[in-house]
């Protein structure tokens, strides 16, 4: 069922995406000297509230909001959107408590990236290497399946084949990340999160009014599957399992260094201020709207599974121009997920590595190319990986999410609000919060039903006090840097 | 904008941290309290409200609609807008485009 007309707004919307990188590009080559880096990193620090609200809400919203998630509510009802929900608070959670503290340290100290955080705070190589390789390793992974993601849900929507959609929207996000760098990433991301919001205001309309109104849609739930109004699912879904979810989508996520080198990036404490209000508004409408089309769908458009829930009901309620535009917004969140990924793997070989271990001075020029031909030559290679996916990326991104979450949430929170936090703290917390994770979900042992991750922060937690017990005090330099 | 020094600005910005968590649980009792409170009866039991469960209803629209105002109120009566670098001295090279 090839379907062009879906194919046109999806073209234009491509368009533009690259005519902002290219607007991107020319404010970038304004900035002489040393601002490149800055420029191209953290896109001048110059983000307003609502830009810094949306590209927050779009990166961390990836095709598992959009497809993924829904498509669960589709076949176990209201229980799972309660679920969903606990990603409301999470956006005001992350700028409340890292945002204005990583801004001001970052200014001090010109970071661009985490590292250059954790760099500044515990003085020590160990831990660079250490988050550098983290952040290229799981980063690679996430952004290969969410490649994957992306072109399975073309393939579904528009009957197109596997290979035309990935390689529509891969080079997309690649050429725009590599030349607009930062500042493209964020705009686009705020575009994105705008047509995000469109595509769950569509469906949702197309929805009801396939189905004959929320009251004849839900009288049949009550007929057909009762259990779906329940909060357990009829008991499929256990408390200490959706309680652990305020830990993995909620807490956790202040340690993903994609939402927290968004701290860096904003203009000022009012942009922060708009940002908190703006992100909790629009995360909270995406989260509900999204997830009720799906447990609405599942008597309106019966018989679907899965990943192929909201592809389905999209193709079944409407018009074929609207679904291209509808199909635009699980793909946006794809690439607004892939966008951050890749700027910051880029970012972690030219600024934690390149410039701390190889060359100390080298031309600006030399700088920007390079900047450039790093960028582009991972997106490449995770696009390469993503044509025929090899079992160890897809083995890798089992833990790319979590992983993240052990290796950085205490170094990024204990380094900004614990004076006695220190270098032999942040290693011990990295290496026993990684190790531990992984071992918890190969072997999946678990604590009484709970996500994995809960015991994993619990054990990196404890990991670090005890390392900075027995390691090296901050010196006195830090302690006046980070606290005056 | 107000003048502080670093130790002011520190403290602030821990109040508005600790501001931050404490919403933060306010929202999670409200979303398990309802959720669970008036969830957990027999089907047949449930009162709906808009056509959805009534546990439905205030857990999450309800509690969509309290966070998101709590946000907007938390942060205007509680949030100072400090400025987020050091001095502002001549080495800023770049014009920020302030007001």
């Amino acid at each position: 069922m090839v379907n062009f007309q879906m194919i046109i707004p999806l073209i234009l919307y491509l368009v533009f995406i690259f005519s902002i990188a290219l607007y991107s590009k020319r404010k970038s080559s304004k900035v002489s000297g040393e601002g490149f880096i800055e420029e191209y990193f953290i896109g001048g620090r110059s983000m307003g509230g609502f830009v810094l609200a949306m590209t927050l809400i779009a990166t961390y919203s990836s095709a598992s909001s959009f497809v993924g998630g829904p498509g669960v509510a589709y076949s176990l009802g209201f229980g799972w959107i309660l679920l969903a929900m606990i990603q409301v608070p999470t956006a005001f959670l992350t700028l409340g408590i890292l945002g204005k503290k990583l801004a001001v340290v970052s200014r001090k100290i010109k970071a661009v990236t985490v590292t250059d955080f954790l760099r500044a705070r515990y003085k020590n190589d160990g831990v660079v290497i250490l988050s550098s390789i983290a952040i290229l390793l799981f980063f690679m992974a996430a952004m290969v399946a969410q490649f994957i993601g992306g072109a399975k849900l073309f393939e579904g929507i528009t009957g197109y084949h596997y290979y035309v959609g990935l390689i529509l929207f891969g080079i997309t996000v690649i050429v725009y990340t590599t030349i607009g760098g930062f500042r493209a990433v964020a705009l686009t991301d705020a575009i994105q999160g705008i047509i995000m919001i469109f595509a769950t205001i569509f469906l949702l309309m197309g929805i009801l009014r396939a189905g004959g109104g929320i009251d004849n849609i839900m009288a049949k739930i009550a007929q057909t599957n009762p259990e779906a109004l329940t909060p357990t699912a009829g008991g499929k879904i256990s408390q200490p399992f959706i309680l652990s979810f305020w830990v993995l989508v909620g807490f956790g996520v202040l340690g993903l260094p994609q939402t927290t080198v968004r701290c860096m990036g904003f203009k000022d404490s009012k942009s922060l201020h708009n940002a908190m209000i703006v992100g909790t508004f629009v995360v909270g409408f995406l989260m509900l709207g999204m997830h009720l089309i799906g447990v609405l769908g599942s008597v309106v458009v019966p018989g679907l599974e899965g990943d192929g829930a909201i592809p389905g009901i999209t193709v079944k309620v409407m018009h074929p121009i609207l679904a291209g535009i509808f199909i635009a917004g699980p793909l946006a969140a794809i690439m607004s997920t892939v966008d951050s990924m890749l700027i910051l793997a880029s970012a972690a070989i030219i600024r934690d590595l390149y410039l701390n271990y190889g060359s100390k001075n080298v031309s600006l020029e030399k700088l920007s190319k390079m900047s450039f031909i790093t960028t582009g030559i991972i997106g490449v290679l995770a696009f390469i990986l993503a044509i025929n996916p090899p079992s160890l990326i897809v083995w890798i991104n089992l833990f790319a999410f979590g992983g993240l979450q052990a290796a950085f949430l205490w170094p990024t929170i204990l380094g900004l609000y614990w004076k006695k936090a220190n270098a032999m703290g942040a290693i011990s917390s990295m290496v026993a919060g990684v190790g531990s994770f992984i071992y918890f979900t190969i072997t999946e042992i678990k604590f009484i039903g709970m996500h994995q991750i809960v015991q994993t922060l619990i054990i990196s937690l404890l990991a670090f006090v005890i390392g900075a017990y027995f390691g090296k005090k901050p010196d006195e330099d830090t302690i006046k840097l980070f606290w005056g | 904008m107000k003048k502080m020094i670093d130790s002011e600005k520190n403290k602030q910005m821990n109040k508005e941290a600790l501001i931050s968590l404490g919403l933060y649980l306010f929202f999670f009792i409200w979303w398990y309290g309802f959720a669970y409170g008036l969830g957990l009866q027999d089907i047949e039991d449930y009162s709906y409200i808009m056509g959805m469960p009534s546990w439905f209803f205030f857990s999450c629209i309800m509690g969509y609609l309290v966070i998101s105002f709590g946000t907007w109120f938390v942060v205007r009566k509680f949030f100072v807008e400090i400025p987020l670098d050091e001095e502002k001295s001549s080495l800023n090279k770049r014009d920020r485009g302030g007001k």
